[in-house]
């Protein structure tokens, strides 16, 4: 069994617009439904929604002292916005369950293979 | 025959070692055991069996010596049993066939970029060196090396499948499989350097329909790359293209024919069509005319109409609107161009086809200028001198 990383970006200056409370409604039914399904079928490890960018803080060594900063790492019009980690034998395995998240978030998903960890 | 054993090798080492690069280099040193074995013993009954055992029996031993090899060792059940006779083990290994197919579905996984599934298929289906397949697409073999690390580091990270698809993925993946060997196919037509690519993409083509005899598509690419192939002899002139109303038919391959006309004449029974089967019946018509005038055009856009029904592409649109002019006149085909004129800017055939009808309604100068952007846009040489002819007599006939 192998984890992917499931993400959406978010784009700068191209922010949805915001959702009527039905529609809301609706939209947080089909995640929750995909989500069930995803835990029913030991599919599931985790998901999470980011806050922007802006609030991001860097953190590095500097010979030896640790240095913060106001973030990001990448100055970039595009970053991960959320995210799933799903268990799944294969790619196309994968695939399956990125084409049922865009069919409920309906935002485009990339598909990124977790390194497999010894032992795991 | 270095080239199908090495396809059928390749597959199966792939299915045993679950590893395409340590797959590969097996095979390669077991030609190399070939090479002299052969040349005195003589080639085996099943050569590809014979590369696989010896390929398996080697890649086990250097498992055996190295530090890596050991900790491999434990994840590949399959290389544990060592077989000494390559001339009659090689039935342990499975159906070659089966994992041919399967290497086709990863080779062509939509989730690698078009131009890593075609170098993909070429080396590995195809068993074209890497610096053959590099001459193909006219990169360096360092490149072409680079561009196959790269897509197969992702098919291994990534755990791309080697499996044949299941019955609700396969039409949609077997469409991707198809067009990877029609564009092998039509970057030998349209490069005269490379014409080797062509007899690649109809080598695969047919190990298709071995594959997928019951694939009806698979057939139709078959039969449209002979139908295409046979006219083939008479398509250029002294370096540039000679239109289908103009060729010699004389010199076309009439057993190609034969054996395209075949093909279709099998499909229709079975009535099935889709885009594939349908190119090839529009060729086997234009390749049933005796002469360009005894054309069946009134069969072609009929066939141009159902094509256009399974695929409402622009570049279908465009080629149906030439067989219009012939049923119906240039005006008609003119008037069919021009709906498709703006998606189709770019593409040097529509503006060859609109000078052409634009020439036949007598508007030299607006012939001349779309002969001028057709010939700017061209990008294969043979295409370019054609241009360059008819603008050139516009000038003689001003």
């Amino acid at each position: 069994m192998s984890q992917y990383l499931l993400s959406t970006y978010a784009v700068e200056g191209r922010a949805r617009a915001p959702m009527e409370p039905e529609e809301m409604q609706t939209f947080m039914e089909r995640v929750h439904a995909l989500e069930a399904e995803m835990k029913a079928s030991g599919t599931f490890v985790f998901t999470g929604r980011l806050h922007d960018p802006d609030t991001a803080t860097v953190v590095r060594s500097n010979e030896g002292d640790l240095v913060m900063t106001d973030g990001p790492f990448v100055e970039s019009k595009e970053h991960i916005a959320g995210f799933y980690i799903i268990n799944a034998d294969d790619l196309d395995a994968a695939l399956v369950w990125a084409g049922k998240v865009v069919d409920a978030i309906n935002h485009p998903i990339e598909v990124t293979p977790f390194f497999d960890m010894p032992g795991s | 025959m270095f080239r199908e054993v090495y396809g059928q090798a390749v597959a199966t080492l792939i299915r045993v070692f679950g590893d395409i690069g340590l797959a590969e280099d097996a095979v390669q040193d077991a030609f190399v055991v070939a090479s002299e074995r052969w040349r005195s013993e003589g080639i085996p009954s099943n050569p590809a069996g014979w590369i696989v055992t010896t390929a398996r029996n080697r890649a086990i031993d250097d498992f055996r010596r190295s530090v890596r090899g050991r900790e491999l060792h434990g994840q590949l059940g399959a290389v544990e049993s060592r077989s000494d006779d390559p001339d009659h083990s090689w039935e342990d290994d499975g159906p070659v066939g089966d994992d041919q197919l399967r290497l086709i579905f990863t080779c062509c996984h939509p989730a690698l970029r078009t131009e890593h599934q075609v170098a993909l298929t070429l080396r590995l289906l195809g068993g074209l060196t890497v610096d053959e397949v590099a001459r193909s697409f006219l990169v360096s073999e360092s490149a072409m090396t680079k561009r196959l690390v790269r897509a197969k580091y992702k098919i291994k990270a990534a755990r791309i499948p080697y499996r044949i698809p299941s019955d609700t993925d396969l039409p949609a993946r077997l469409r991707s499989v198809l067009s990877v060997v029609y564009l092998i196919y039509n970057t030998g037509v349209d490069d005269t350097d490379r014409t080797s690519l062509r007899s690649d993409a109809i080598r695969l083509a047919r190990s298709l329909v071995e594959l997928m005899p019951d694939e009806p598509e698979a057939a139709g690419l078959v039969a449209l790359l002979l139908l295409n192939e046979s006219r083939m002899p008479a398509r250029t002139a002294g370096g540039a293209l000679v239109l289908l109303g103009d060729q010699d038919r004389a010199k076309w391959d009439r057993p190609m024919i034969e054996e395209g006309h075949d093909i279709v004449r099998a499909f229709i029974r079975r009535d099935h069509p889709g885009p594939y089967q349908l190119q090839a019946a529009i060729q086997a018509v234009h390749c049933d005319a005796d002469t360009f005038e005894a054309t069946d055009w009134f069969q072609i856009l009929t066939l141009y109409d159902h094509l256009f029904e399974v695929m409402p592409t622009a570049v279908v649109a465009l080629n149906r609107a030439i067989a219009v002019a012939e049923v119906e006149g240039p005006n008609a085909a003119l008037t069919a161009i021009d709906a498709v004129a703006a998606d189709l800017d770019s593409y040097h055939l529509m503006h060859a086809a609109r000078g052409t009808m634009l020439r036949r309604l007598g508007d030299s100068e607006a012939a001349k200028t779309a002969f001028e952007r057709a010939a700017h846009l061209a990008a294969a040489e043979v295409d370019r001198r054609f241009l360059a002819e008819q603008i050139e007599e516009f000038s003689h006939n001003a």
